[in-house]
């Protein structure tokens, strides 16, 4: 054996073993481990910006959770990631790799409020419920563009998904700064404010939870039906996870592609139209700050299974509020929020290898 | 339109085609080594953020396209360890490299937002600079400018004139072949996504002290995202990406001096030229599934352990 690799083995006398099956523990440990590497890294880096680790751990991760406002807080937040991310997970199972939610979200909120603007005289109690079904419309076609190109072109999804981001925000642009702009708001880039009855209601007294929060639940149960119950939700797993297969049974690739994106598309338009008519309440430049990036990372962590992603949206909503009352308690940049979202994959993607691989001892060679 | 309007509008397309010529030639090497590497616009922006802060804290220029190389090479690292070694699915390892990225840039470069910083100055040549057309065009851009079509030439002429380069493609095609015949399939990548990295560094690095010298919060635009479409575009070929990194910047800059010349259309509409082109591009090239197929490198995105 040569010198440096028993230098290697008394350093670090492990090796990495393939399982025989992957573990099923480990597929839930992780997301935990990896939960729990990030909090870490976090007082690491609240030590490097100069604070008390400790106080400035209570303000992130345990002050958002305070009071029944603050929870209600968490749960508005947690709406349009967990909408978002349940239609990626149906995506990215079958391997389709939709990356523009952020976009679908941006045009489901401007096919939605278009309704609110121009119909909510006419459409009195009709307005909120039209509204819904516009925005899901709304992500639906923006989706079903690079699910044609893919399906038609094969052009790659996650490039022409994510081009339509910036142009969906260029174009929301346009119209608050142009058309929709409300004539009478000093010039400001939003449209007017919506109408009562283009408001969603919070569904709480003294809180801010919209009926945008039970909506994501029942959707997460049916995303679970679909995925476990149903044939084609059966067809776009094996798709996923055994292409051969899917070929060789004759399940369609372009089904499967439209399906995902779709579904993904819809979801996402409803998170965007949920955040207009909820906590926003009018059309402006910016309505979502990149839940549909964040979702990404929701899907993820949640293990691409419904009810994981409610779980994983709750603790990235966590870390969105943390992120504010960090930035108004201690004058911490609320763009920590960021590091933390980017880290907590990393990690995550990291403590997945012992799903499928441990870490054994090795034996010290017998010297002679 | 004369002259006087053209020469303008040919050198800001260059210069908007540098960043993504440094981009996407390092993406190229990594694909070719068989690595999808998404992380592109992440450690462009991580590159532009720490390049800036380099260049503001010493005022060297220098040392910020240094500063900004390493720390994307840094970043790189974090995902080819990941997908290298631990073998994460590569797609997912790159999204949450370029997620990562923002967040980071965003956090670090949070205290530069509105800083001024010397401009990269531009090569002045006594007497040859000054020569009508000629001089503007050709003789008067800054030094990256011409580093990025040297790198043109080193990228080309290491993927098919050189020993290492044919076994880094190897590993792009088959990275079992290239193992059987001795390549160390995984080192070899490693040095692939690496490069990739340094380029997307200062391709960041560019954007912050030379294209738009100062940093906001997503200054890259997407432009990482371009990088990787242009790759495809371009087929896996160097020259291509040249010529397509032009292409794009000339539908950048013709955004620009559309509004300059008082085009009757919503500036957003405009800005929205560059993406919508990708798409367009992407449309061209993919519609024939065979032109894919036979220039793609056939291992792109698999993970291969020599053990497994």
């Amino acid at each position: 054996m040569s010198p440096p690799d028993s230098l290697r083995r008394r350093l670090w006398p492990f090796r990495l073993e393939r399982r025989a099956t992957p573990s099923a523990a480990m597929r839930l440990a992780s997301p935990l481990i990896a939960a729990t590497a990030m909090a870490l890294t976090g007082l690491v880096v609240f030590l490097i910006l100069g604070q008390d680790p400790l106080t400035a751990f209570r303000v992130f991760f345990l002050a958002p959770l305070g009071g029944s406002y603050e929870v209600g807080e968490l749960l508005l937040k947690a709406s349009p990631l967990m909408l978002c991310a349940l239609g990626l997970a149906i995506g990215f199972k079958a391997n389709v790799w939709n990356i523009g939610a952020e976009g679908q979200l941006i045009v489901g909120g401007i096919a939605g409020s278009a309704v609110a603007l121009f119909g909510s005289d006419a459409l009195g109690t009709l307005t909120l419920p039209l509204m819904l079904l516009a925005g899901a419309l709304g992500g639906m076609a923006w989706a079903a563009i690079p699910a044609f190109l893919r399906t038609r072109f094969h052009t790659n999804e996650i490039l022409v998904s994510l081009m339509l981001v910036y142009i969906a925000q260029q174009l929301l642009g346009y119209l608050v700064h142009g058309p929709w702009k409300d004539p009478a708001g000093y010039n400001f880039p939003q449209s007017r404010a919506f109408a009562e009855a283009a408001i969603l209601p919070a569904l709480v007294e003294g809180t801010r939870v919209t009926g945008a929060w039970p909506l994501a639940l029942l959707l997460a149960v049916l995303a679970w039906l679909f995925t476990s119950r149903t044939h084609a939700g059966y067809r776009m797993q094996v798709a996923g996870q055994a292409p051969a297969a899917a070929l060789y049974a004759g399940f369609s690739d372009k089904r499967n592609i439209w399906l995902a994106l779709l579904v993904g598309g819809g979801m996402a338009g409803l998170a965007g139209i949920s955040e207009v008519a909820g906590p926003i309440g009018l059309l402006q430049a910016v309505i979502s700050p990149g839940y549909g990036f964040a979702a990404i990372i929701v899907a993820f962590v949640g293990r691409l299974h419904p009810f994981g992603i409610v779980l994983a949206s709750l603790l990235m909503s966590l870390l969105y509020l943390g992120g504010e009352t960090a930035q108004v308690e201690l004058q911490l940049p609320s763009s920590i929020t960021g590091l933390f979202q980017g880290s907590l994959l990393f990690y995550l993607l990291a403590a997945d290898l012992f799903i499928g691989f441990r870490l054994r001892r090795i034996p010290r060679p017998v010297t002679p | 339109m004369n002259l006087d309007h053209l020469i303008p509008i040919l050198v800001s397309t260059v210069i908007a085609a540098t960043p993504l010529i440094y981009a996407a030639l390092g993406e190229l090497v990594t694909e070719r080594a068989g690595v999808l590497n998404l992380g592109v616009e992440g450690m462009m922006l991580v590159g532009a953020v720490a390049a800036f802060a380099a260049g503001i804290a010493t005022g060297s220029l220098i040392l910020a396209f240094i500063a900004g190389m390493l720390a994307a090479t840094a970043l790189s690292l974090l995902f080819a360890f990941l997908s290298l070694s631990l073998q994460t699915n590569q797609v997912a390892t790159g999204l949450a490299l370029t997620l990562f990225g923002i967040g980071l840039s965003a956090f670090v470069g949070r205290s530069y937002a509105g800083m001024p910083i010397e401009r990269v100055p531009k090569l002045d040549i006594a007497g040859l600079s000054d020569l009508p057309v000629l001089g503007p065009l050709l003789l008067n851009y800054d030094l990256p400018v011409y580093l990025s079509i040297a790198l043109y030439f080193a990228v080309q002429h290491f993927l098919t004139r050189s020993h290492a380069g044919l076994r880094l493609r190897a590993c792009g095609e088959s990275p079992a072949v290239a193992h059987a015949i001795g390549a160390p399939v995984i080192a070899i990548r490693y040095k692939a996504v690496m490069f990739g990295g340094a380029m997307s560094g200062i391709a960041g690095a560019y954007l912050s002290t030379a294209l738009t010298p100062m940093w906001v919060e997503g200054l890259s635009a997407g432009r990482g995202w371009i990088a990787l479409a242009l790759v495809v575009f371009a087929t896996w070929k160097p020259l291509r990406v040249l010529l397509g990194a032009y292409l794009f910047g000339g539908v950048t800059v013709m955004q620009l001096y559309a509004q300059g010349f008082g085009v009757a259309v919503p500036s957003e509409f405009l800005s929205m030229l560059p993406y919508a082109a990708t798409i367009i591009v992407l449309v061209l090239i993919c519609r024939d599934p065979k032109t894919i197929l036979l220039n793609q490198p056939a291992s792109l995105g698999k993970s291969f352990h020599p053990d497994a």
